[in-house]
């Protein structure tokens, strides 16, 4: 079950001919495609395009009814090599991933694909994960498309462009033979717009077709000599096909052409900011009619050298703005320019950042540098220098094209808020029990994964030296594996478990006999991707097979050392746990299986089920944990064993102390781990867990009467010694 | 080329707080009346309680006709160029100003005062909070205008959630170009929890419409106490004749916190204590007499298994549960305690004799070992719990018997002498070394860092005597409290020279 139903927005993929859609950019994208007559999808989660896949997942019977095989793949190699269909048939197919990371785990696949090439349209949708909020390393997939030579689609993010450009995208792989890849940035994909919907498409051949008719052609395949003539085929013919299409169907756009002798090129990902730049320049309208030239690239790889020649003709200079490093387009542009013999002065990156992303800001600051260079703007006048009196608060100048920068003290008292454990993440009382087993016996080395484990690097954890990628945690503590008076520890998600470490971590360390110990979290979802299936999940899925146990798996590749923790809140069971793990004298690979699901998933599937309960009267026991403020010292030690978000600080209500005590939110669900940390920790006794039953029993009325009399009879009387004192 | 601006929104959230509610109501209200509007936001692992920006735009769609053209909606916030910012808690206004988003010529902040601790602030060892007040201040500052109040205790008194106080606060700011109907239809086109975000709405906007923004009540003046109990008078009597003035509220808690902890003889023993400090040189404020006041009465009652179960079993403390868990009529609670009682503390409760003997016996301290080895539940809404717990409360009787209250009594009467024999000479860093008995907090493994490192100091005031400069002490204080390895207390011991 992801995360986030899609179940209303689907409805929207049923819009016909000349209705007007409004929603999200990947919905949109979703909406393209049917109109689009493809005949597979297939894809892997991931940020910026997870919503894609559940979107998909929810529209299973419009898919159906449209003759759409969806698959949600088994990783991005799975994804890229399921194109393979458009290979021999006039099948138009998508598959969708994050990049780069993604890109990088299909990239066999994708070599493979464009070496031979393709029949039917083949569309990579990759969801650009770079700059603000991005949770990976900044890379580019550009590189990607160059070095196999795939097209790469980067176009302006607004809804009839993306629409636009997954239709022409189709028709430009048909027509070059080629697969393209279109790069939707983090904010394209989740910007909400409107664009007028067509009429969704079947697709005249079908996957039925191919399976019945299968067709081979040996010259298509990786294989030499055909993948020589591959090599030629690509620059003789793919290249120049696709060059004749862009120009044709005039997928770059021109602004403004000749209003100028200066002029910025620029990718369609970053048109609407550096119009926003050049619009508070003065030197266009909100409606993006620009002084300056324009000549927008939709299309961001090959580069049209006709295109760009005319662009620079006559123009005295241009600027190119190209976000991320290395700058491939910039080079390109100097080739064509200089084997032209053009006297056009080419800027970019030495009025742009080298590296990072292209904020407002900062296409504000390169936009002004290259007006001012060249005449069509003042200078900003110096500020007068002002005597410096000390101030509560350095206030900058204000004025839109003078952006104030961050004042400085105010740093000290804004704090970072990293991404962390939810609120009764089973996930945390793993931590709690490795930061216990630390206190015991010594730091060790903590291959850690990718996924929401991840969040133990941070604070209060800080737990985990290296991660190499998804599934690789295992793999990332192969050559530690010594004599030693220490074992490695590796960290693993299901979610990347089922992606590859059942091969590259756990096989691979049985295969070269590891004595490391790899704990696997299993909460029955892919949870950081927004909590979809996979096959160890729980849940019953009516289109894909689940229940198959990671320790069946684990022991089929040979593993003797399994254990399975059913319950990871239990956290001295954990520690006890993991202890036995790292001094058994067994040698070979230790697996130790951490399960409980994943809380978000479950709240949101028991919620509405434990209120309906409720509403029919049903006997309902609630727990919600809290801190006594009288016996608790303000110490936090609970908290930096947990993390959680529910558990907080305030003031202290003791009018003698000054550190605040510990207090649990609002937010709480009972998870126990409080209970639990301060059991195994042996922490303090300020912590109780109520149980507030709602629609008791007759028994329990009767209980409560008796107890609430004895004990309500005792505390009166406590209550008047004391109160005999009060003053 | 037309003049007319996008109305341009960021909205600063974090994971789970309903920005992203917040963000399509605006668009879908702007959409219902004649607006082009856009939103975008990184969400990303923002989800998992990360803070996020979400930037929405209006355009008005008679304009873009009239000038024959689509606007061009910008995906992020150009710093300088943003009218309204809306932050759903305190520290998030503060990034908003960090971020240039926030500017004097045209911004309208519209904030929720309460705070959402950040996790730098909730695991310090002691207190870690950022002050309220400076934020307050560089938001003030920063804004045009600052609208703001606690908008997650209006949230909760309507029964709904921030987005809709700050939905409504928008809407009475009146910086938008829409009327309260056409907000209040859009919470009505949402479908979900419209009672209550109508309610949460209504009261905001009437709030943020009123005059008073953040008015706080002024403290009651403490009432002059009225004991009745005769021996309790003549407490307070002495109080209010043998001390200054300055030193009655702390001296008054003091005195009370003691009784309840143990009895009248032993409120009269710390103030006897006292007597010695009082007669020490004084500085205006009394600073000395007061720190030592406060941190006398919190050593003398340290925290023991007795204290815990006096205070677990009480009515008020049932009252306060009730309340903290929200116990509704007609549903039944029940109180569960997490209890770890090891060896040590089973002596350090039993009277001083049996606790020895436990301590150094072999047979039985290796069975009470045994059974101790894991934490216990004890549930005290039930009898058999809640008279365990009572029993335990009582051997407050036999405490000045035991082990423990020798211990810290020879330690309370060592700091008190350091005390005087430095005021004599320095009376600032007595008052510093008064304030050492903060280390001191906790139980079991958090009491016995905290002594190590009190005593750690004291070790190295020992060794620097009153050339030990009076910030010298209290950095050193501030360093024991900065983890819990005692890493910085080492690395600053071995740059003062003082190990």
């Amino acid at each position: 079950m992801a995360e986030r139903s899609f179940v209303e927005e689907v409805k929207k993929l049923r819009l016909t001919e000349g209705e007007l859609f409004r929603g999200e950019g990947i919905l949109a994208v979703t909406k393209a495609l049917l109109e689009s007559g493809v005949s597979y999808v297939a894809g892997y989660q991931g940020a910026p395009i997870s919503h894609l896949m559940d979107v998909l997942a929810d529209a299973q019977d419009i898919l159906a009814e449209q003759g759409i095989r969806f698959e949600n793949s088994a990783s991005e190699a799975t994804a890229a090599a399921t194109l393979a269909a458009s290979v021999n048939y006039p099948l138009r197919g998508a598959v969708t991933f994050k990049a780069t990371v993604g890109t990088n785990v299909a990239s066999d696949a994708l070599a493979n694909l464009a070496s031979g090439g393709v029949t039917g349209g083949a569309l990579i949708i990759v969801g650009e994960d770079y700059g603000e909020g991005s949770s990976i390393m900044q890379e580019r997939s550009h590189a990607f498309a160059m070095k196999s030579q795939i097209w790469l689609l980067d176009p302006r993010p607004n809804l009839p462009s993306i629409v636009d450009a997954v239709k022409k995208g189709f028709e430009l792989s048909e027509a070059s033979h080629t697969p393209v890849m279109l790069q939707l940035r983090i904010r394209a994909c989740h910007v909400h717009g409107q664009f007028v919907a067509g009429a969704n498409r079947r697709a005249d051949f079908t996957l039925k077709d191919a399976l019945e008719n299968p067709q081979r052609d040996v010259s298509r395949i990786v294989l030499p000599p055909a993948s020589f003539v591959h090599e030629q085929e690509k620059v003789k013919e793919r290249w120049p096909a696709a060059v004749r299409f862009i120009e044709a169907h005039k997928l770059n756009e021109f602004f403004s052409e000749d209003a100028d002798d200066i002029g910025i090129i620029v990718q369609g990902g970053s048109y609407n900011t550096l119009l926003r730049a050049l619009e508070r320049l003065g030197l266009a309208d909100v409606y993006g009619r620009t002084q300056v030239p324009l000549y927008v690239m939709n299309v961001a790889y090959p580069l049209v050298d006709n295109e760009v020649l005319r662009f620079c003709m006559g123009k005295r200079a241009v600027l190119v703005v190209e976000e991320g490093q290395p700058n491939f387009v910039e080079q390109n542009l100097a080739t064509i320019l200089r084997q032209a013999g053009s006297p056009t002065v080419l800027h970019g990156k030495d009025m742009l950042p080298v590296a990072g992303e292209y904020t407002a800001a900062e296409l504000l600051k390169g936009a002004r540098a290259f007006g001012e260079r060249y005449g069509r703007l003042q200078p900003l006048p110096v500020p007068a220098p002002v005597r410096k009196v000390i101030p509560l608060k350095e206030v900058a100048q204000i004025g839109v094209d003078n952006a104030p920068e961050p004042a400085l003290p105010l740093d000290e008292n804004v704090h970072a808020r990293p991404p962390g454990f939810c609120t009764g993440c089973p996930e945390r009382p793993i931590f709690s029990a490795m930061k216990l087993v630390e206190s015991e016996l010594g730091p060790h080395h903590v291959s850690a994964d990718i996924g929401c484990h991840l969040f133990s690097i941070l604070p209060p954890f800080n737990i985990g030296n290296t991660t190499m990628g998804y599934g690789l945690g295992g793999a990332g503590a192969a050559a530690l594996n010594a004599p030693a008076g220490k074992r490695a520890i590796s960290m693993m998600g299901d979610g990347g478990f089922w992606h590859n470490g059942l091969t590259s971590g756990i096989a691979n360390a049985v295969f070269n006999q590891s004595d490391n110990l790899t704990i696997v979290v299993d909460n029955n979802y892919t949870s950081a991707t927004g909590g979809q299936d996979i096959l160890s999940s729980k849940a019953h899925n009516p289109t894909r097979s689940t229940g198959h146990a990671i320790e069946r798996a684990v022991r089929g590749v040979g593993v003797q050392w399994v254990r399975t923790m059913r319950r990871t809140y239990d956290v001295a069971g954990m520690r006890d746990m993991i202890k036995e793990a790292l001094t058994t004298r067994q040698k070979g690979p230790k697996v130790l299986i951490a399960q409980s699901e994943c809380m978000l998933n479950k709240q949101r599937r028991e919620k509405p089920l434990v209120r309906k309960a409720i509403a029919e009267g049903k006997r309902v026991v609630r727990d919600k944990f809290g801190v006594d403020e009288d016996t608790c010292t303000g110490d936090h030690s609970c908290i930096r064993l947990s993390g959680c978000p529910s558990l907080s600080i305030k003031t202290n209500p003791d009018p003698l102390r000054t550190d605040p005590v510990a207090t649990v939110l609002e937010s709480c669900v009972g998870c126990g781990n409080c209970g639990d940390v301060s059991h195994a920790a042996v922490l303090c006794p300020s912590f109780y867990k109520a149980e507030i039953v709602s629609n008791p029993t007759g028994w329990d009325r009767f209980r409560q009467r008796v107890r609430a009399g004895v004990i309500g009879w005792l505390q009166r009387g406590e209550a008047k010694r004391r109160a005999a004192y009060a003053f | 080329m037309s003049g007319t601006q996008p109305i341009k929104i960021a909205i600063l959230a974090m994971g789970g707080e309903g920005g992203g509610v917040l963000a399509d109501w605006i668009v879908d209200m702007g959409e219902a009346n004649g607006y082009v509007a856009q939103t975008t936001s990184v969400p990303g692992v923002a989800q998992r309680t990360g803070a996020t920006i979400y930037y929405v735009e209006l355009y008005p769609e008679a304009q873009a006709e009239a000038d024959g053209g689509r606007p061009v909606l910008a995906l992020m916030p150009l710093p300088g160029d943003v009218d309204v910012v809306l932050a759903s808690e305190l520290m998030e206004a503060g990034r908003a100003v960090q971020r240039g988003l926030v500017t004097a010529d045209r911004t309208t902040l519209i904030a929720s005062t309460h705070r959402v601790y950040s996790i730098a602030e909730k695991s310090a060892l002691g207190d870690g909070r950022v002050d309220s007040a400076e934020l307050l201040a560089h938001a003030e500052k920063a804004a045009k205008r600052f609208v703001r109040f606690d908008m997650a205790q209006a949230a909760a008194a309507s029964g709904s959630v921030i987005s809709a106080v700050l939905f409504g606060a928008l809407a009475g700011a009146g910086v938008l170009p829409f009327s309260r109907a056409q907000f209040e239809a859009t919470i009505e086109r949402g479908g979900v929890g419209v009672k209550p975000s109508l309610r949460a709405f209504g009261a905001a906007f009437a709030r943020t419409q009123g005059a008073g923004e953040d008015e706080k009540p002024l403290p009651a003046p403490a009432a002059a106490p009225q004991p009745r109990h005769p021996a309790v008078r003549a407490l307070v009597e002495r109080v209010q004749r043998e001390f200054a003035p300055a030193l009655h509220p702390v001296l008054f808690e003091g005195v009370r916190r003691l009784i309840d902890y143990q009895d009248l003889d032993y409120a009269g023993l710390y103030l006897d204590r006292m007597a010695t400090i009082a007669a020490l040189p004084a500085d205006e404020a009394h600073r000395l007499q007061l720190e030592t006041a406060r941190h006398l009465a919190l050593w003398m009652s340290y925290e023991d298994t007795a204290r815990v179960a006096a205070l677990k079993t009480r009515a008020s403390r049932f009252d306060r549960v009730r309340g903290e868990a929200g116990v509704e009529e007609g549903q039944l609670l029940a109180i569960n305690e997490y209890m770890h009682p090891r060896l040590q503390e089973i002596c350090e409760t039993l009277p001083g004799g049996v606790g020895r003997w436990l301590l150094n016996a072999g047979a039985p301290r290796r069975l009470v070992e045994r059974l101790t080895r894991k934490g216990r539940v004890i549930r005290t809404s039930s009898l058999h719990g809640y008279l365990l717990l009572r029993m335990v409360a009582a051997a407050r009787r036999w405490r000045r018997s035991t082990t423990r209250y020798a211990e810290e009594n020879g330690r309370i009467e060592q700091w008190l002498e350091r005390i005087r024999s430095t005021a004599i000479n320095h009376p600032e860093l007595a008052a510093e070394l008064a304030q050492c008995q903060r280390l001191v907090k906790g139980y079991s493994d958090t009491h016995a860092r905290g002594l190590r490192n009190y005593d750690t100091l004291m070790a190295a005031f020992q060794r620097a005597g009153a050339r030990m400069a009076p910030a010298t002490l209290r950095e050193l204080r501030d360093a024991a409290l900065a983890d819990e390895q005692g890493t910085r207390l080492r690395e600053l011991l071995v740059r003062h020279a003082l190990t």
